[in-house]
Protein backbone atom coordinates (compact mmCIF):
# COMPACT_ATOMS: atom_id res chain seq x y z
CA UNK A 1 0.00 0.00 0.00
CA UNK A 2 1.11 3.51 -0.67
CA UNK A 3 2.17 5.20 2.50
CA UNK A 4 3.05 8.62 1.18
CA UNK A 5 1.14 10.51 -1.50
CA UNK A 6 4.29 10.90 -3.58
CA UNK A 7 4.40 7.10 -3.86
CA UNK A 8 1.59 7.46 -6.37
CA UNK A 9 3.70 9.61 -8.67
CA UNK A 10 5.80 8.21 -11.45
CA UNK A 11 9.49 9.14 -11.49
CA UNK A 12 9.93 12.53 -13.18
CA UNK A 13 13.22 11.66 -14.85
CA UNK A 14 11.69 8.71 -16.67
CA UNK A 15 8.55 10.64 -17.65
CA UNK A 16 10.73 13.46 -18.99
CA UNK A 17 12.76 11.02 -21.06
CA UNK A 18 9.65 9.41 -22.56
CA UNK A 19 8.25 12.85 -23.47
CA UNK A 20 11.56 13.87 -25.06
CA UNK A 21 11.67 10.69 -27.12
CA UNK A 22 8.11 11.19 -28.34
CA UNK A 23 8.54 14.80 -29.49
CA UNK A 24 10.70 16.14 -32.32
CA UNK A 25 14.24 17.11 -31.33
CA UNK A 26 14.71 20.38 -29.49
CA UNK A 27 11.15 20.90 -28.27
CA UNK A 28 11.14 22.70 -24.95
CA UNK A 29 8.67 21.21 -22.46
CA UNK A 30 7.81 23.50 -19.56
CA UNK A 31 8.16 22.24 -16.02
CA UNK A 32 4.46 22.73 -15.47
CA UNK A 33 3.67 20.69 -18.57
CA UNK A 34 5.94 17.85 -17.46
CA UNK A 35 4.33 17.75 -14.05
CA UNK A 36 0.88 17.73 -15.62
CA UNK A 37 1.77 14.86 -17.96
CA UNK A 38 3.16 12.89 -15.03
CA UNK A 39 -0.05 13.38 -13.06
CA UNK A 40 -2.08 12.49 -16.13
CA UNK A 41 -0.10 9.25 -16.39
CA UNK A 42 -0.96 8.32 -12.78
CA UNK A 43 -4.63 9.03 -13.46
CA UNK A 44 -4.38 6.92 -16.60
CA UNK A 45 -3.09 3.97 -14.54
CA UNK A 46 -5.98 4.31 -12.09
CA UNK A 47 -8.55 4.65 -14.86
CA UNK A 48 -7.16 1.65 -16.74
CA UNK A 49 -7.04 -0.39 -13.53
CA UNK A 50 -10.63 0.41 -12.70
CA UNK A 51 -11.81 -0.49 -16.23
CA UNK A 52 -9.77 -3.70 -16.25
CA UNK A 53 -11.08 -4.59 -12.81
CA UNK A 54 -14.66 -4.24 -14.06
CA UNK A 55 -13.94 -6.84 -16.73
CA UNK A 56 -12.38 -9.18 -14.18
CA UNK A 57 -15.35 -8.76 -11.83
CA UNK A 58 -17.81 -9.44 -14.65
CA UNK A 59 -15.98 -12.70 -15.29
CA UNK A 60 -15.98 -13.41 -11.52
CA UNK A 61 -12.21 -13.42 -11.34
CA UNK A 62 -10.17 -11.83 -8.60
CA UNK A 63 -6.92 -11.45 -10.49
CA UNK A 64 -6.48 -8.92 -13.27
CA UNK A 65 -5.01 -10.52 -16.37
CA UNK A 66 -3.67 -9.36 -19.73
CA UNK A 67 -7.05 -9.73 -21.43
CA UNK A 68 -8.66 -7.41 -18.88
CA UNK A 69 -6.08 -4.71 -19.54
CA UNK A 70 -6.47 -5.00 -23.32
CA UNK A 71 -10.27 -4.86 -22.98
CA UNK A 72 -9.86 -1.78 -20.82
CA UNK A 73 -7.80 -0.07 -23.54
CA UNK A 74 -10.61 -0.70 -26.01
CA UNK A 75 -13.21 0.61 -23.61
CA UNK A 76 -11.12 3.73 -23.02
CA UNK A 77 -10.89 4.19 -26.81
CA UNK A 78 -7.17 3.67 -26.91
CA UNK A 79 -7.44 0.99 -29.59
CA UNK A 80 -4.31 2.43 -31.15
CA UNK A 81 -2.35 0.93 -28.23
CA UNK A 82 -3.63 -2.61 -28.78
CA UNK A 83 -1.19 -3.73 -31.47
CA UNK A 84 1.98 -2.30 -29.87
CA UNK A 85 0.87 -3.72 -26.51
CA UNK A 86 0.33 -7.20 -27.89
CA UNK A 87 3.72 -7.11 -29.57
CA UNK A 88 5.43 -5.89 -26.42
CA UNK A 89 3.76 -8.61 -24.38
CA UNK A 90 5.04 -11.28 -26.76
CA UNK A 91 8.58 -9.96 -26.41
CA UNK A 92 8.20 -9.71 -22.66
CA UNK A 93 6.92 -13.26 -22.33
CA UNK A 94 9.77 -14.57 -24.45
CA UNK A 95 12.18 -12.61 -22.32
CA UNK A 96 10.73 -14.04 -19.11
CA UNK A 97 10.96 -17.55 -20.47
CA UNK A 98 14.37 -16.95 -22.00
CA UNK A 99 15.77 -15.46 -18.84
CA UNK A 100 15.49 -18.73 -16.97
CA UNK A 101 17.14 -20.61 -19.80
CA UNK A 102 19.86 -18.01 -20.15
CA UNK A 103 20.75 -18.04 -16.47
CA UNK A 104 20.83 -21.81 -16.50
CA UNK A 105 23.02 -21.80 -19.59
CA UNK A 106 25.33 -19.26 -17.98
CA UNK A 107 25.69 -21.42 -14.92
CA UNK A 108 26.47 -24.45 -17.06
CA UNK A 109 28.99 -22.46 -19.10
CA UNK A 110 30.63 -21.28 -15.96
CA UNK A 111 30.91 -24.79 -14.59
CA UNK A 112 32.27 -25.98 -17.90
CA UNK A 113 34.75 -23.14 -18.02
CA UNK A 114 36.09 -23.69 -14.54
CA UNK A 115 36.53 -27.39 -15.19
CA UNK A 116 38.20 -26.60 -18.50
CA UNK A 117 40.45 -24.09 -16.81
CA UNK A 118 41.41 -26.66 -14.27
CA UNK A 119 42.28 -29.26 -16.88
CA UNK A 120 44.16 -26.67 -18.92
CA UNK A 121 46.19 -25.69 -15.90
CA UNK A 122 47.08 -29.27 -15.49
CA UNK A 123 47.88 -29.75 -19.16
CA UNK A 124 49.63 -26.54 -20.07
CA UNK A 125 52.80 -26.84 -18.06
CA UNK A 126 53.46 -30.14 -19.73
CA UNK A 127 52.79 -28.68 -23.17
CA UNK A 128 55.20 -25.85 -22.42
CA UNK A 129 57.85 -28.26 -21.37
CA UNK A 130 57.42 -30.21 -24.56
CA UNK A 131 57.89 -27.02 -26.57
CA UNK A 132 61.14 -26.31 -24.84
CA UNK A 133 62.42 -29.77 -25.49
CA UNK A 134 61.66 -29.53 -29.19
CA UNK B 1 10.60 -10.29 1.45
CA UNK B 2 12.50 -12.95 -0.42
CA UNK B 3 11.11 -11.93 -3.82
CA UNK B 4 12.68 -8.48 -3.73
CA UNK B 5 16.02 -9.34 -5.27
CA UNK B 6 14.56 -11.13 -8.28
CA UNK B 7 12.03 -8.36 -8.73
CA UNK B 8 14.80 -5.81 -9.00
CA UNK B 9 16.63 -7.96 -11.52
CA UNK B 10 13.47 -8.15 -13.60
CA UNK B 11 13.14 -4.43 -13.58
CA UNK B 12 16.62 -3.57 -14.72
CA UNK B 13 16.70 -6.07 -17.53
CA UNK B 14 13.13 -5.21 -18.53
CA UNK B 15 13.89 -1.53 -18.72
CA UNK B 16 16.59 -2.13 -21.26
CA UNK B 17 14.34 -3.87 -23.73
CA UNK B 18 10.69 -3.38 -22.87
CA UNK B 19 9.62 -0.67 -20.48
CA UNK B 20 11.32 2.29 -18.88
CA UNK B 21 8.78 3.06 -16.16
CA UNK B 22 9.28 1.16 -12.90
CA UNK B 23 6.85 -1.75 -12.79
CA UNK B 24 6.84 -1.75 -8.97
CA UNK B 25 5.62 1.85 -8.89
CA UNK B 26 2.86 1.12 -11.37
CA UNK B 27 1.77 -1.79 -9.21
CA UNK B 28 1.65 0.48 -6.19
CA UNK B 29 -0.64 2.89 -8.03
CA UNK B 30 -2.85 0.04 -9.24
CA UNK B 31 -3.05 -1.42 -5.75
CA UNK B 32 -4.11 1.93 -4.33
CA UNK B 33 -7.44 1.26 -5.99
CA UNK B 34 -9.56 -0.36 -3.25
CA UNK B 35 -11.38 -2.88 -5.48
CA UNK B 36 -8.25 -4.48 -6.86
CA UNK B 37 -7.18 -7.61 -5.04
CA UNK B 38 -4.46 -9.04 -7.26
CA UNK B 39 -2.82 -8.41 -10.60
CA UNK B 40 -0.93 -10.95 -12.62
CA UNK B 41 2.51 -10.27 -14.09
CA UNK B 42 1.32 -9.86 -17.69
CA UNK B 43 -1.42 -7.40 -16.71
CA UNK B 44 1.12 -5.40 -14.73
CA UNK B 45 3.53 -5.31 -17.64
CA UNK B 46 0.78 -4.30 -20.08
CA UNK B 47 -0.42 -1.46 -17.86
CA UNK B 48 3.13 -0.16 -17.51
CA UNK B 49 3.68 -0.32 -21.26
CA UNK B 50 0.29 1.29 -21.91
CA UNK B 51 1.19 4.15 -19.59
CA UNK B 52 4.32 4.82 -21.62
CA UNK B 53 2.34 4.81 -24.85
CA UNK B 54 -0.15 7.13 -23.20
CA UNK B 55 2.55 9.62 -22.16
CA UNK B 56 3.93 9.65 -25.70
CA UNK B 57 0.49 10.02 -27.23
CA UNK B 58 -0.58 12.81 -24.88
CA UNK B 59 2.66 14.74 -25.38
CA UNK B 60 2.69 14.37 -29.15
CA UNK B 61 -0.94 15.20 -29.80
CA UNK B 62 -0.77 18.18 -27.45
CA UNK B 63 2.28 19.41 -29.29
CA UNK B 64 0.81 18.84 -32.75
CA UNK B 65 -2.43 20.62 -31.92
CA UNK B 66 -0.87 23.13 -29.59
CA UNK B 67 0.15 26.73 -29.92
CA UNK B 68 3.87 26.08 -29.46
CA UNK B 69 4.56 24.36 -32.75
CA UNK B 70 6.31 27.42 -34.18
CA UNK B 71 8.24 28.24 -31.04
CA UNK B 72 9.10 24.54 -30.54
CA UNK B 73 7.61 24.34 -27.06
CA UNK B 74 4.97 22.44 -25.16
CA UNK B 75 3.13 24.26 -22.41
CA UNK B 76 0.52 23.49 -19.80
CA UNK B 77 -2.21 25.24 -21.78
CA UNK B 78 -1.54 22.96 -24.77
CA UNK B 79 -2.23 19.99 -22.51
CA UNK B 80 -5.34 21.53 -20.99
CA UNK B 81 -6.55 22.26 -24.50
CA UNK B 82 -6.02 18.63 -25.55
CA UNK B 83 -7.86 17.34 -22.47
CA UNK B 84 -10.81 19.54 -23.34
CA UNK B 85 -10.86 19.03 -27.11
CA UNK B 86 -10.01 15.35 -27.55
CA UNK B 87 -12.63 12.78 -26.65
CA UNK B 88 -10.18 10.13 -25.45
CA UNK B 89 -8.46 12.60 -23.12
CA UNK B 90 -11.67 13.90 -21.53
CA UNK B 91 -11.01 11.92 -18.36
CA UNK B 92 -8.11 14.29 -17.71
CA UNK B 93 -10.13 17.49 -17.54
CA UNK B 94 -10.30 17.33 -13.73
CA UNK B 95 -6.54 17.31 -13.30
CA UNK B 96 -5.82 19.49 -16.33
CA UNK B 97 -8.20 22.40 -15.80
CA UNK B 98 -7.96 25.28 -18.19
CA UNK B 99 -6.34 28.30 -16.67
CA UNK B 100 -8.30 31.49 -16.86
CA UNK B 101 -7.65 34.93 -15.51
CA UNK B 102 -9.38 35.77 -12.26
CA UNK B 103 -10.84 38.87 -13.92
CA UNK B 104 -12.38 36.76 -16.70
CA UNK B 105 -13.74 34.32 -14.15
CA UNK B 106 -15.36 37.09 -12.12
CA UNK B 107 -16.86 38.51 -15.29
CA UNK B 108 -18.40 35.20 -16.27
CA UNK B 109 -19.63 34.76 -12.70
CA UNK B 110 -21.32 38.14 -12.86
CA UNK B 111 -22.86 37.27 -16.16
CA UNK B 112 -24.23 34.02 -14.78
CA UNK B 113 -25.72 35.82 -11.83
CA UNK B 114 -27.36 38.36 -14.12
CA UNK B 115 -28.80 35.57 -16.21
CA UNK B 116 -30.09 33.90 -13.08
CA UNK B 117 -31.63 37.16 -11.99
CA UNK B 118 -33.36 37.52 -15.36
CA UNK B 119 -34.96 34.12 -14.98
Amino acid sequence: MAERPEDLNLPNAVITRIIKEALPDGVNVSKEARRAISQAASVFVLYATSCANNFAMKAKRKTLNAGDVLAAMEEMEFERFLEPLKEALEVYKKGQKGKKEVSEQKRKDKEKKTSEDKSRMEEEPEAAEEDVEN
Amino acid sequence: MSGNATEKDDQTSASRRNVSLPISRVRLIMKSSPDVSSINQDALFLTTKATELFVQHLALSSFNHGSGKDSNSLSYSDLAHTAEQTETFHFLTDILPKKILASDYLKSLEQMQEEDADV
